[in-house]
């Protein structure tokens, strides 16, 4: 009887929404097999926590107060008092973190398959720039549960940006809504964290999804193996095993290991000694530490972040100058620089947690 | 000109003229700032030194002419040079113990420092003609004096203890009179150093507080309660109520110091009372007396009291641990706390009926926080409870994913 | 065909039961339960009438003590009842009209100042309003 009724509504809708053709077109779509296609799984698993994200989201939502007078007492509320909260607030905190993981692995294993070659060229920028926004949701995030911690990384975070030539002062401003971390900027923050980036973020994930699908999976140089399987739903099932072993990890650590509340950000109170920003931006972070105030002419500090920014730049555009693969030629001088650049980030961030004094 | 205009410029002309008499300058400070070692010290530190910023100089205490370069000249008849030390007292209180001059500068300021060290052993002992003793500069620097509320004077309440101890804490100086030297440590082992010194509390008593400054002299073993009271009103009070006030008089017994000692004041602990070892009470009474006896029952009491609420509060920690929030519990925690401080500080007075009833107290608000802690271990238990069940759902989806996708593997293969 | 109605079954049931169990906190989590105390910037410690002159009261803002006075000419007054000494509770003497530690007998005035003792700090002092039957005590902007 379940049968017929499901038989029926799918009847309803398939008239309505041209389903089956919609169905045909996605049964074409395959995807190679081959020793790398491990690698494939990370782009569903960021999507899938993604999904997590907008979840827990919008649940928390509806718990927390965006200001500096109940901001941090509503999530002490929401971790001690409201059915569940510990654990949506604890999924929310850890998942951002494995998802920002999860997000390099995802970059860096399509740079060393070189997907981002002809005609990808796109799918790579868009993803360079869905990394770029999800940092920006990970420190707008950060401030919200206004804690000690939260209230000085994001005022040492700001103050980076300050030192920026010319236009520091006034980008400073503007992110804070003001000359400090005040409630202006706990609204702007929350503001980009729950309405812009969301929406901003949607629509390129959107135009990324569209272009993978269009374009179908990379296969990288030098595979010869032909065999392909089904999207759907020999692939999605695959996709769903990793999303369900990486739901059992979240859940694991979120009992063992809940996100602490902290004490409330008090903005008399000294810097905390050690304060760091989120792990992720560790590793320019250190750099900024490292670097000595003066190379040659020029201020330290600047010449950091003008070099992020032009590295930053220079990534964006692998696509395009990465000219040998273009030519489905193999670029070892790229693959060198992607291994460069990882190995960057690994070994500072690392040190920023085991050097002591940083 | 203008009547306007000829008023201003006599205004700026006279606001000018201060400017042009300072610019006349101090020779005695810029001649001295040229010369090195004990000759400078004293032009460099006076920068510093409050009494120049009262618009005093080296003149108003030394004599001598500050407006001439020429040294022979500078030092002229007026010029009194550096008082012995005999004369250092007189000195200073020629102003210091004068009202009528000190009203000039600071009119709040004491003036009878003079007189009251006259009374201390220091300036005994200087009359005596003892110049080893400590003089006015010895405790407030000569050329560099700041007023004790600034951090760097010598005065200021933590860097007392260091100016006492150059002397006091001088193995070999105390020595020649017969005096310990060991204060100075035992003071920075106490729990009002740890509060000085760690917590920063400026409150915290420090030698002046209860030797006096100006007036220093050994207390007597009668009056160190009155010295302790000072701060600590409620221990005496309940002291006075007690039998041992009588007692502690008959023997001579200093109070407060016979068990809580005068410079390494600790923190007490329970081990201060009972029948061990190393216990107040075991000094006076003997084995067997009634006195030891009710001293083991309090000791008992309040250590029961205090491990029952140490549990509490360790369950308090598991649960927090275990990722549960407790901060309501530790709410209730803070009146067991102040329960069992009270509970404590009633031994002074001994009333064993009283310290009873305050406990009975503390055990009912500790039931509560008991209640709360076992509340937040059973919601851990729950969450790990629940982690197992959704991880054993999430095994089976992965199983039956993985089984699916071998299904369609097969499939494909086949076809 | 058994075999596979077999795996489909299981593979359904396992994902409705994975589904349930992640509703189920998801359901209880948007259910309001009793009254949530939400922002502590302010509480409402007593209600009109409740207390005489020169009478106290201890209650709960945030997760720390505090005490509201009526004081004898009838003035409401509201401060952090923790004392800065030891972190022992105060309470209110009516005879002194002064608030007193019984841990080491810290006193403060109703301003919050320390009078005698050692306690190092004064007691923080906080806003009251009455709103309708409600006496509301805030922190000070």
């Amino acid at each position: 009887m379940a049968k017929n009724i499901g038989r029926a509504l799918f009847k309803f809708f398939d008239e309505r929404f041209l389903l089956s053709d919609l169905g045909a077109f996605a049964k074409k779509k395959t995807v190679p097999e081959h020793k790398h296609s491990f690698w494939y799984f990370f782009g569903g698993i960021s999507l899938f926590l993604v999904g997590l994200q907008i979840a827990t989201g919008i649940l928390l939502l509806l718990h927390y107060i965006p200001s500096i007078d109940g901001a941090h007492e509503s999530i002490q509320v929401i971790m001690s008092q409201v059915k569940f909260g510990w654990l949506i607030r604890s999924v929310h905190s850890w998942s951002a973190n494995i998802f920002i993981g999860i997000l390099f692995v995802h970059m860096f294993s399509t740079f060393f398959l070189k997907a981002y070659r002809k005609p990808r060229e796109l799918t790579w920028m868009t993803g360079f720039l869905l990394l770029v926004l999800f940092m920006a949701f990970g420190f707008s995030g950060y401030l919200l549960p206004w804690n000690e911690l939260s209230y000085f990384a994001t005022r040492v975070g700001t103050d980076i940006a300050g030192s920026l030539p010319l236009v520091g002062g006034w980008l400073k401003e503007v992110i804070l809504g003001g000359p400090d971390v005040s409630q202006a900027t706990l609204s702007r923050f929350f503001w980009f964290h729950v309405a812009v980036l969301p929406v901003v973020a949607l629509a390129v994930i959107g135009i990324h999804i569209l272009l993978v699908q269009i374009l179908g999976m990379s296969k990288p140089l030098g595979v010869r193996e032909t065999k392909e399987i089904s999207f759907f739903p020999d692939f999605i099932y695959k996709d769903a095993l990793g999303w369900t072993l990486i739901l059992v990890g979240i859940g694991v650590v979120c009992v063992f290991l809940p996100w602490e509340v902290g004490t409330k950000a008090d903005p008399l109170a000294p810097t905390p000694l050690g304060i760091k920003p989120e792990w992720y931006f560790t590793f320019m972070f250190t750099t900024l530490k490292l670097i000595p105030a003066h190379v040659l002419f020029i201020e330290g500090e600047q010449l950091v972040i003008l070099g992020f920014l032009a590295g930053g730049l220079f990534w964006f555009l692998v696509p395009f100058l990465d000219r040998r693969a273009a030519r489905e030629k193999r670029s070892p001088a790229f693959t060198w620089v992607g291994l460069f650049v990882a190995a960057y980030i690994v070994v500072l961030t690392v040190i920023t947690y085991t050097v002591p004094g940083l | 000109m203008k009547t306007s205009t000829f008023a201003s410029l006599l205004v700026l002309g006279l606001l000018g003229l201060p400017s042009v008499a300072s610019a006349q300058g101090n020779s005695c400070l810029d001649c001295h700032k040229g010369l090195d070692g004990e000759l400078q010290a004293p032009a460099v530190a006076f920068a510093q030194d409050v009494h120049g910023q009262f618009g005093l100089s080296c003149r108003d205490c030394h004599g001598g002419n500050p407006a001439s370069d020429d040294v022979d000249k500078a030092k002229d008849k007026t010029f009194k040079g550096a008082p012995k030390r005999e004369r250092i007292p007189e000195f200073c209180g020629g102003c210091h113990a004068d009202a009528a001059k000190m009203r000039g500068f600071n009119p709040a300021l004491r003036v009878d420092q003079l007189d009251q060290y006259w009374t201390s052993r220091h300036g005994q002992r200087l009359k005596a003609g003892d110049t080893k003793v400590a003089v006015c500069t010895d405790c407030h620097g000569a050329h560099g004096i700041q007023t004790s509320k600034l951090p760097k004077s010598m005065t200021f309440p933590w860097n007392i203890p260091q100016t006492c101890g150059r002397c006091h804490a001088d193995k070999a100086l105390m020595a020649s009179y017969n005096l310990p030297a060991g204060q100075l440590e035992d003071y920075k082992a106490s729990v009002h150093a740890r509060a000085l010194f760690e917590k920063k509390d400026l409150s915290a008593p420090v030698c002046n507080d209860c030797h006096g400054n100006h007036g220093a002299y050994p207390p007597e073993a009668g009056s160190v309660g009155g010295v302790c009271r000072q701060c600590h009103p409620s221990a005496g009070e309940l002291f006075a109520k007690s039998p041992h006030k009588k007692a502690f008089a008959e023997i001579e017994a200093g109070e407060c110091e016979a068990c809580h000692g005068n410079h390494k004041v600790e923190a007490p602990t329970n081990a201060l009372i009972g029948t061990a070892e190393g216990s107040a009470c075991v000094q006076c009474h003997e084995e067997g007396s009634k006195g030891l006896a009710a001293a083991a029952g309090l000791r008992k009491l309040l250590e029961a009291f205090e491990s029952r609420t140490s549990s509490a509060e360790g369950s308090l920690d598991a649960a927090d641990r275990k990722g549960v929030e407790v901060s309501e519990a530790r709410f209730k925690l803070q009146d067991v706390h102040t329960i069992l401080v009270s509970a404590k500080n009633l031994t002074h007075g001994l009333d064993v009926a009283e310290i009873r009833k305050t406990i009975e107290e503390g055990e009912k608000a500790l039931a509560e926080v008991d209640r709360a802690g076992q509340k937040a271990l059973a919601e851990a238990r729950f969450r790990r409870q629940g982690l197992v069940m959704a991880t054993i759902f999430l095994a089976l989806l992965a199983v039956a994913l993985a089984l699916k996708v071998r299904r369609l593997k097969v499939k494909r293969a086949s076809i | 065909m058994r075999r596979r109605n077999f795996v489909d079954f299981f593979f359904g049931g396992s994902l409705l039961a994975t589904a349930a169990a992640f509703l189920y906190p998801v359901i209880r989590y948007i259910l309001p339960t009793k009254a949530l105390a939400s922002t502590q910037k302010s509480v409402t410690a007593a209600k009109v009438g409740e207390l005489p002159p020169n009478a106290a009261k201890i209650f709960k803002f945030g997760s720390k003590p505090a005490v509201l006075v009526n004081t004898a000419e009838g003035k409401l007054i509201a401060l952090s009842a923790t004392c800065t000494h030891l972190t022992c509770t105060v309470r209110y003497e009516a005879d002194s009209e002064t608030l007193f530690c019984p841990c080491h007998n810290g006193r403060f005035d109703l301003g919050g100042n320390v009078l005698s003792g050692p306690p190092p700090a004064p007691l923080e002092t906080y806003a009251v309003e009455v709103a309708g039957e409600e006496i509301v005590v805030s922190r000070k902007s």
